[in-house]
């Protein structure tokens, strides 16, 4: 697993995207730090980038990769190796890459910038650290729907649908709800509700960070407890884990039964 | 014209001699006067009274002569917890340095660790009260001075704690650089007209750091509020200053950096906020003029409840707030001009500095964040954002005449 693992990753590495990727956050950066003068603006807009764009690149990105290298993965199939390992390798070469570019495109400026020093660190390694997340997650689901499409288009549609859905349709559906039934105690349905997608997942957890006295303004004790203490940063990270492990097993199962 | 240059001449001997024969009554464990009470009894009109360091476990102890009570080191006066400390009821006293312990708890009178009664031109400076229900308590005296005091106290509970600092019709008073802690409400004045309170640290109190009732003229600056219950609240009051304060972290469902009940003729100048659930909560306030005030950080920076009237906002910073400005209704008869607001999004095409499009402050968010309250889970969401724009072109939920037509572009420094 980890030769295969080590070859995608390094054939990726010397693609071109990855490069492309990586030169757009480290601009991002740049443009963000250099010209905007001001490290908390330039987190909110970090915030928005990294919530909207990340599961959008992931999905794309592993969607396209596992299509392009299908016949290098018939190549290997016809090889003594487990199927499982192949396909981990994969994913696992894909994610790591993508998160790579990330964390180092956007820390390279932020650390040039004098980040070490100042007290936004931790507000800053939060939104790397979703971020990798998010990659992880994404691209896991990117490799679910392109596994179970033969047609490269209905796996693009898919993919692009299931992007749209969680950073925009699943938010309406939800505000909606919330909208129609707010005569009954909602505190637990909507947290509920945010741990069921991982966008907004991470949003919350950022929102912990930023605008935790805005999210403390309102009364009911799931919430006090939920953004008042710890509660709520341990809570979102294991839904977060469990978030990118069980897309893990369901490509897990499904290599084992597909047929090639 | 003789009898009054007579009276004059009477006047001054008298002063005079006053003056020449006052004398220092010491009190220690080894002087001929041993209690405080004892000096007071003692002790002519104008004298000093000077205490050495040691503990003296006294209570009830009533000044009733204009008297100078000194301590030395910080002598301890022990209430042993059965009831007031220290009684004024003379003018003229002073009281200078002294360390008051133990003060009684009552549910049916307010002890207080110093208690000033119908008295005029007082002086309490340096004092440390710890331990206490309530600390200064002034009580319809005025023209008094309080300065360079520390209030330590360890309240649990709103029920059966005290103020730090309490004014109950008094007039004229000035509070200056005091320390309060760990009290119900940190100052508090009610029907006290024309005070000035300067400088003073008011945090952690489990009420509020500063409470107005009542009080008219009055001004308070350069004062820090932190981490109180629910901040400062200034209710019921006229023309009131609040000059270069700055509210901190005040976080809490009811939790204010500042709350304006029923305030009219005010003027906001030059503070911070900082960090707070909502910077102001206005409710029934008028004619109040905000200036250069910085907000920043607030998860709402102004939260408007209505029945408020030409209310000016000019020249201050609005800088990331989770909401800029809140309103539940969609009238509006408030003015905000030349403001910088960090989320502003327009442009600046002939470069002088004020942005060509003028900014909405309310968004339609804070809109439904009021109407249902655990949406504030979905605060920026891509959705919010979307339907956040397509209310800021077309207005339906929000008042559509709420606009800063002068939006600055730079951030604003004095």
């Amino acid at each position: 697993m980890f030769k295969i693992l080590k070859y995608s990753f390094f054939d990726l590495m010397r693609s071109r995207w990855s490069y492309v990727y990586f030169a757009f956050y480290l601009l991002l950066g740049i443009v963000l730090l250099f010209l905007n003068n001001d490290l908390s603006k330039a987190v909110i807009t970090l915030m928005n980038v990294i919530i909207v764009l990340v599961p959008l690149i992931g999905t794309i990105f592993g969607v396209m990769y596992y299509y392009n290298s299908r016949e290098f993965t018939e190549l290997l199939l016809a090889q003594p190796l487990k199927r499982p390992s192949i396909f981990l390798g994969q994913y696992l070469g894909v994610a790591l890459s993508l998160s790579m570019s990330l964390v180092l495109g956007l820390g390279i400026p932020f650390i040039f910038y004098g980040l070490l020093k100042s007290n936004a660190i931790w507000d800053f390694s939060l939104l790397l650290i979703t971020g990798a997340f998010l990659t992880f997650i994404f691209t896991a689901l990117a490799f679910n729907i392109a596994m179970s499409n033969e047609n490269k288009i209905k796996g693009f549609g898919y993919a692009i649908l299931l992007w749209l859905f969680l950073a925009i349709i699943y938010d309406g559906l939800f505000l909606m709800t919330l909208i129609m039934f707010e005569d009954y105690p909602l505190d637990k349905v909507s947290l509920i509700g945010t741990m069921l997608n991982p966008i907004d997942l991470s949003r919350t957890l950022i929102l912990l960070k930023l605008d935790i006295s805005a999210l403390l303004g309102y009364t009911g004790a799931v919430f006090k407890q939920f953004f008042g203490t710890s509660f709520g940063l341990i809570i979102s990270f294991i839904m977060l884990i469990v978030w990118v492990i069980l897309p893990v097993l369901r490509i897990l199962y499904k290599s084992k039964r597909k047929d090639f | 014209m003789k009898s009054l240059v007579l009276h004059i001449i009477l006047c001054l001997s008298l002063l005079v001699s006053s003056i020449s024969f006052s004398q220092t009554v010491e009190v220690c464990d080894s002087c001929s006067t041993t209690t405080l009470k004892n000096a007071i009894a003692k002790a002519n009109p104008f004298d000093t009274i000077s205490i050495k360091k040691g503990t003296y476990k006294e209570y009830g102890i009533k000044v009733d002569k204009p008297l100078t009570i000194i301590g030395e080191d910080y002598p301890v006066i022990d209430g042993q917890l059965k009831g007031e400390v220290i009684t004024v009821i003379s003018d003229n006293v002073t009281i200078d340095g002294l360390f008051v312990i133990n003060v009684g708890t009552s549910y049916t009178e307010d002890y207080a660790a110093i208690r000033v009664r119908k008295s005029k031109h007082f002086v309490i400076q340096n004092v440390v009260l710890e331990k206490l229900f309530f600390g200064i308590y002034i009580e319809k005296s005025s023209y008094g001075k309080l300065y360079h005091n520390k209030i330590i106290g360890d309240a649990k509970e709103e029920y059966n704690s005290g103020n730090g600092i309490q004014l109950w019709y008094s007039n004229h008073i000035e509070i200056e650089h005091n320390y309060v802690e760990h009290v119900r409400d940190g100052i508090y004045l009610e029907f006290s007209d024309d005070c000035l309170i300067k400088n003073n640290v008011s945090a952690e109190n489990l009420r509020y750091g500063l409470h107005f009732m009542f009080s008219n003229n009055d001004i308070y600056q350069d004062n820090t509020f932190e981490n109180n219950g629910a901040g400062v609240a200034v209710m019921f009051s006229k023309k009131i200053k609040m000059y270069n304060n700055i509210f901190k972290e005040n976080w809490g469902t009811a939790s204010y950096g500042m709350l304006l009940k029923e305030i009219n003729d005010a003027e906001i100048i030059g503070n911070t906020f900082e960090e707070n659930t909502i910077g102001i909560n206005i409710e029934g306030s008028n004619r109040i003029l905000y200036k250069h005030n910085n907000f920043k950080k607030n998860g709402w920076a102004v939260k408007v409840r209505g029945a408020c009237y030409t209310n000016r906002f000019i020249e201050n910073n609005f800088l990331y707030n989770s909401f800029d400005i809140a309103y539940n209704s969609k009238i509006n008869d408030n003015v905000f001009d030349r403001n910088y607001w960090s989320n502003y999004t327009g442009y600046d095409l002939d470069k002088d500095g004020i942005g060509d499009v003028p900014y909405r402050p309310v968004k339609l968010f804070s809109y439904i964040v009021n109407r249902t309250p655990e949406t504030i889970i979905l605060l920026r969401s891509l959705f919010i954002d979307i339907i956040d724009f397509s209310e800021k072109v077309s207005p339906v939920f929000t008042p559509d005449n709420l606009l800063d037509h002068n939006p600055l572009t730079k951030k604003i420094t004095w």
